[in-house]
């Protein structure tokens, strides 16, 4: 009796290991059918092309033959090249620290005053972020014209001169920077205020209690407890300012002369425009270094997160 | 004013006084910012308005630019009745439409199963996704562009000038995210809530229907929101990929067509700026709260 009992119990388990294990294989065949699309769609036009890029750099103007690094010496020996190069990184790195601190200084403003007002100014606040860049950069263009800049008609009556917004280099530096830190500071100041809401209030207590001056808090309170965000908010941003397109192509098409291009618009100008994709995607390649060194730290802060929760 | 009569009647004790005095010079200062700021950040959307009340003679008169005279309506008849401009308009909506819907059934049926059934290099694929996702559209519509050649030579399919190409390539931009805060909402359901389903004979699919879907709606929505309002701006993919103007879709139809040459109508280009803009801004307007988290939920581009 004894012996029949647990032969049945090992048969029982037996079958039930294997139905479990069919059923482990259905499960896992079925999530990765679930995901078979995600995977063929960011396979074939995002992963391929990404490496396909690569490649094609590597080619001569009519694509028919290997000429290997010839298209990145060839933009080494250009003096256009190296404007780009200081212009996409003048414009991102500007561009993100003064949307990092606007963006700081806002969410502050916001979290000051009574909370049944904060939502109003929040929403208000973040218009710029909502409206396509590319239809709020036209709005630009018509407040810089040259002859009719509504911008100049304010400046005048301060008795400020008529400011070449996009006609003078340095200028047109400084609108498209200008342009970009307006639609992008919205997205910190959000951000930032979700962050502040989670810093608890007995922290602020305890500093005040032991004598803290305001800056001393936001110094010793509220940017420690910020960083993580800052960090993350900050690296994301960099990435998509150094590969902005829209604003730079709408407010001045890389002119005037050249000084405006970034990398985005000067590989559209050469690869599109001009014809040459080799050496287009070659300049597009010029942005992987700081996306990836970017990706990289965001990463690692998602791991990091992840495996602390 | 309270707080200056407390402040007045404790004269013994100055400490209150002041800082409930702190408190309410740093809350006027806040608002005099806030103005400031506001005025900065509303300033484009506005002038957009005022511009597109002007009539063109008004526009290049020499008088106040923030001011309308002769308000009129006539920049907003004249594009609606364009037939140019209803195309552009119907070909962001259909894009945007059907990206919107192609992505959260890519995006929920995959961050589902990366977030609970878990295959073999799951975690590596949602790592990629999130890798994919820091990938810009600057850097891809070159091989993109020389890809449609090749499908063209080979496979003989134009993909090249038509406005439902779009519709194949704006996921890439939204479903690495979509997936990625998906991800995010379905992980924080309870283990059990699942567990049980499956107890009482449900389907995968049924519990992805029937439990997941209607328990991470917020997530959806703001998912959602973010798909349309990134199809609805793309800019570069359009720019690079259609040009007869029957293909168009509205942000570029309105660079390319409105502005001519050296003659800007600045009055249409701004009317048809103002509603390129209207459908998200609407969006925001109803469904801020959705619209925010779907922001803050995973750091979006900025």
């Amino acid at each position: 009796m004894a012996d029949i009992a647990a032969r049945n119990t090992a048969i029982l388990e037996g079958n039930r290991r294997g139905g479990l294990h069919r059923l482990m294989q259905r499960k896992s065949t079925i999530a990765f059918l679930m995901a078979l699309p995600l995977i063929v769609l960011l396979g074939v036009l995002v992963a391929y092309p990404a490496g396909y890029a690569v490649w094609l750099s590597m080619l001569n103007k009519s694509m028919t033959k290997f000429v290997g690094f010839g298209n990145f010496e060839f933009l080494f020996k250009r003096a256009t090249f190296w404007d780009v190069f200081f212009q996409s990184c003048l414009f991102a790195i500007s561009a993100v620290i003064f949307k990092a601190i606007i963006g700081f200084v806002v969410a502050h403003f916001v979290h000051n005053i009574p909370t049944k007002g904060q939502r109003k100014w929040r929403g208000m606040l973040l218009v710029p972020w909502v409206i396509p860049p590319a239809m709020s950069t036209l709005a630009w263009l018509w407040l810089f014209d040259p002859s009719y800049s509504a911008i100049n008609w304010v400046l005048m009556h301060f008795g400020i001169d008529r400011i070449p917004w996009t006609g003078e280099a340095n200028w047109a530096r400084f609108a498209v920077i200008l342009v970009n830190i307006w639609v992008g500071a919205p997205f910190f100041m959000i951000m930032y205020l979700a962050a502040l809401k989670s810093v608890p209030e007995q922290l602020y207590e305890a500093a005040s209690i032991d004598g803290a001056t305001w800056w001393q808090r936001i110094w010793y309170v509220t940017l420690p407890m910020m960083r993580n965000i800052i960090a993350i908010t900050a690296l994301f941003s960099l990435i998509v300012t150094f590969a902005n397109f829209d604003i730079v192509r709408i407010l001045t098409a890389g002119g005037p002369l050249n000084a405006t291009h970034l990398f985005a618009t000067w590989a559209f100008k050469v690869g599109i425009e001009s014809g040459d994709i080799p050496l287009g995607a070659a300049v597009s390649l010029f942005m992987v270094p700081i996306l990836a060194v970017a990706a990289a730290f965001i990463l690692r802060d998602i791991t990091k997160r992840g495996s602390e929760v | 004013m309270a707080n200056a009569a407390v402040s007045a009647g404790m004269a013994g004790r100055p400490v209150y006084g002041s800082i409930s005095r702190d408190r309410r010079w740093a809350l006027r200062w806040s608002y005099f910012f806030l103005v400031l700021f506001a005025i900065f950040f509303l300033m484009p959307p506005i002038y957009m308005l005022i511009t597109s009340l002007k009539s063109s003679a008004e526009i290049s008169a020499a008088q106040n630019p923030w001011w309308v005279e002769n308000p009129t309506l006539s920049n907003y008849v004249e594009l609606l009745t364009q037939n140019q401009f209803l195309v552009f308009f119907r070909n962001s909506a259909i894009v945007s439409v059907c990206v919107v819907a192609i992505s959260m059934v890519i995006s929920v049926s995959a961050a589902f199963a990366l977030a609970r059934m878990k295959f073999w290099g799951s975690a590596t694929l949602a790592t990629g996704v999130f890798l994919t996702y820091l990938i810009p559209d600057t850097l891809l519509f070159i091989p993109l562009f020389k890809m449609f050649a090749f499908v063209r030579e080979n496979l003989g399919i134009e993909l090249m000038n038509h406005w439902w190409t779009l519709i194949i390539i704006y996921p890439t931009l939204t479903v690495p995210f979509c997936t990625w805060i998906m991800i995010g909402y379905f992980a924080s359901i309870p283990k059990e809530l699942d567990e049980a389903a499956l107890i009482d004979g449900a389907t995968w699919m049924q519990t992805l229907t029937k439990i997941f879907i209607p328990v991470a709606l917020p997530g959806i929505i703001a998912a959602t929101i973010f798909a349309f309002t990134v199809s609805w701006a793309q800019f570069l993919y359009p720019l690079a990929f259609t040009t007869s103007t029957s293909e168009l879709v509205l942000p570029v139809g309105i660079v390319t067509t409105l502005i001519k040459g050296d003659v800007f109508n600045w009055g249409q280009i701004m009317t048809g700026a103002l509603l390129g803009a209207a459908p998200p801004l609407i969006i925001y307007a109803f469904l801020m709260d959705y619209y925010i988290a779907g922001l803050t939920a995973g750091a979006t581009k900025g």
